[in-house]
């Protein structure tokens, strides 16, 4: 679905992802975890096709991404940012509605399938009571879940996440995970850069560790998600425990004065290095 | 299901409510624009009564023969009067659907054709010829300050593009301060054009503050084809305009090519600011405070949006030329940009301490 070989990229002279590679599969809920400035953002940016990249290439469904259009990006996926910044009070509907603007025609306007599609996404992130009310008067994380509706609209093959739900209070993101859990069982493909480790590990399948713009970690999560990875990666104390009912790795930070003294000795990852059983090619 | 105030069953019947309102709104505007052309034409030094205005109205669109009709009458109403009207009426509109699109563009609701430095550019083309002395040349049939004043808009538009273009992209915070240090930069440009050349000032003081003191119909139809043809373009690409204003990354994600969307949104307002300076000077508010007022009205969907400023900015405009042209006592007239800026500075600041968080400034 979306495979990525010795990518290069960045902004202005500054490097952000070094000879990067990756092959997600059609299907794969797969978490992009790392620490700040590891070059997550930087990599959704780069598969949606707002970032030019340097060297390298990066092919969805077989199509390079630096050769398609726009409107050819978007009807394959849709992103979810971090937030948005919203100047004008448009009915937050419109705001979903615009998810079907890769598929109208220039002149045509938006069908009873779109306006269907649009509200069947309302209803899914429970934000079908705000669709007349200006998205400038919603609460920020409603405005999240209005946004999460109408990457949803877009009814994309790929959906990619930039710390989608960080806004959003444990309830909401447990309820959005779960709907992003069906659709990826019903084969869509998703790819969530993710701050948050518990959730990561109770949803994604596969985790993707980035670190200074590489992959220092790639694979199935129980099999990745431990305490010696994550210290490392991180550079602080993790612990991992089972979690009581689904049996999912879940991390826990340790305070200072309990900390180790030998965990002194996770030091920064080396460049290129491979940790654990994950492999970073594909 | 979800709480909150309504289900979906509801919604067909809530847009329906919206495109209704809008519907009302649209018949209000169009209504008002049609009354306000026939009620401006009473205005006016020579006293006409009504009959004798409507009359000479339908005599001069040929609609009518009465050969009892003072022929002064029809000339002051039909040549003087009327083409005047519509050509404010049109400037109005060009104006409030420029500001439109430059605010939406630039997210930004302080933008208009003023601060983005399109008018002063028009303005100062037209100042550079005059200097020049070819106020009275012909070119192609055409004056030559229109024209001059056309490419004066386009050169200030490519000038504040490329200072505001870092990387290759577009930077949106740049773009404005970049028109703001375009226009300073022109308008101290024409004051020195002012000083050096002591003949021209008073016709250069028309294109800075802006007038319709003797416009007629062949201004109208030099107009006419720049602002249909920056209308065309708003028109194709209004979509993209409620796309751009969730900002660049968002729009390119939803499969907006927002480079060149942009690009041709900006060269579509431009033209019809410059076919409004060319023909009435630098007229200011208009562009600003148009598109607040139906944005807080309608919402700030686009396609409504563009429509309904355009026509209200049509109405303003009138109006302020008819204050214009009536407000001083000895028969003297006031530049119309003077008028606008008295009514609009005040209407500005009480939108925003109406409105000052909703706006986004």
């Amino acid at each position: 679905m979306i495979e990525i070989k010795s990518l290069f990229c960045g902004y202005g002279k500054r490097e952000v992802l070094k000879d990067l590679n990756l092959h997600l599969r059609r299907g794969e809920f797969t978490g992009i975890l790392g620490p700040n400035g590891s070059g997550k953002s930087t990599l959704l940016f780069a598969i949606a096709g707002v970032l030019p990249y340097r060297s390298g290439s990066i092919r969805i469904k077989g199509e390079e991404i630096a050769g398609t259009t726009f409107r050819f990006r978007a009807r394959q996926m849709a992103s979810v940012p971090q937030k948005s910044e919203l100047s004008f009070p448009f009915k937050c509907l419109s705001v979903v509605l615009m998810g079907r603007y890769p598929f109208l025609s220039r002149f045509g306007g938006y069908s009873r399938q779109d306006m269907r599609r649009a509200l069947d996404a309302m209803e899914q992130t429970e934000t079908i009571h705000l669709a007349h009310r200006m998205i400038t008067e919603v609460s920020g994380g409603e405005t999240q879940r209005v946004i999460i509706a109408r990457a949803l609209a877009q009814e994309t093959e790929i959906i990619l996440l930039d710390e989608a739900t960080s806004s959003l209070d444990v309830a909401k993101k447990i309820q959005i995970f779960d709907l992003l859990r069906s659709k990826s069982d019903r084969g869509t493909t998703l790819l969530c850069a993710m701050h948050d480790l518990n959730l990561a590990a109770l949803y994604c399948r596969r985790l993707v560790f980035l670190k200074d713009g590489r992959i220092v970690l790639n694979g199935l999560t129980e099999e990745t998600f431990n305490d010696e990875n994550l210290s490392r990666i991180y550079e602080t104390d993790i612990k991992v425990s089972q979690h009581p009912i689904t049996g999912s790795p879940q991390a826990h930070f340790v305070p200072g004065p309990h900390r180790q003294p030998e965990s002194s000795v996770y030091g920064p990852v080396g460049r290129g290095q491979v940790l654990g059983p994950g492999r970073t090619d594909c | 299901m979800s709480p909150g105030e309504y289900t979906r069953d509801e919604i067909p019947r809530l847009e329906a409510r919206a495109s209704r309102r809008f519907g009302y709104l649209l018949a209000l505007l169009l209504f008002g624009s049609i009354m306000s052309i026939l009620a401006a034409s009473l205005f006016g030094r020579l006293e006409i009564p009504a009959l004798g205005v409507g009359k000479s109205i339908l005599t001069g669109l040929g609609l009518m023969a009465d050969p009892d009709l003072d022929p002064t009458w029809k000339v002051v109403v039909f040549n003087i009067r009327l083409s005047r009207i519509c050509l404010s009426l049109l400037v109005g509109m060009a104006l409030a659907v420029a500001g439109t699109v430059f605010q939406g563009i630039l997210r930004n609701p302080l933008a208009d054709p003023f601060t983005i430095g399109v008018s002063t550019g028009a303005a100062f083309g037209a100042s550079l010829a005059l200097f020049f002395g070819l106020g009275s040349r012909e070119f192609f049939g055409f004056g030559f300050i229109p024209l001059a004043s056309l490419g004066g808009a386009m050169a200030a538009l490519f000038a504040v593009i490329s200072l505001g273009r870092i990387n290759g992209q577009l930077r949106r915070a740049t773009m404005i301060l970049a028109g703001i240090v375009v226009a300073t930069f022109l308008s101290a440009l024409i004051s020195l054009i002012k000083s050096l050349d002591e003949e021209s000032v008073a016709s250069i003081v028309f294109w800075v503050m802006g007038s319709f003191q003797g416009r007629g119909w062949n201004h109208f139809a030099f107009a006419l084809p720049y602002m249909a043809a920056g209308l065309f373009t708003i028109w194709v690409y209004s979509r993209e305009l409620d796309m751009l204003s969730m900002g660049d990354t968002q729009a390119k994600q939803m499969g907006v090519h927002t480079e060149r969307v942009r690009l041709r949104l900006m060269i579509g307002a431009s033209l019809l600011t410059a076919g409004a300076v060319s023909v009435s000077g630098v007229i200011g508010f208009i562009g600003l405070v148009m598109p607040h007022l139906i944005r807080m009205t309608v919402g700030a969907e686009h396609r409504r949006l563009l429509v309904l400023s355009g026509l209200l900015g049509g109405i303003a405009l009138l109006w302020s030329d008819v204050l214009a042209r009536i407000l001083l006592p000895g028969g003297e007239e006031l530049p119309v940009g003077v008028v606008t800026a008295l009514m609009g500075g005040p209407f500005f600041c009480f939108l925003l301490k109406r409105r000052g968080g909703g706006m986004g400034l």
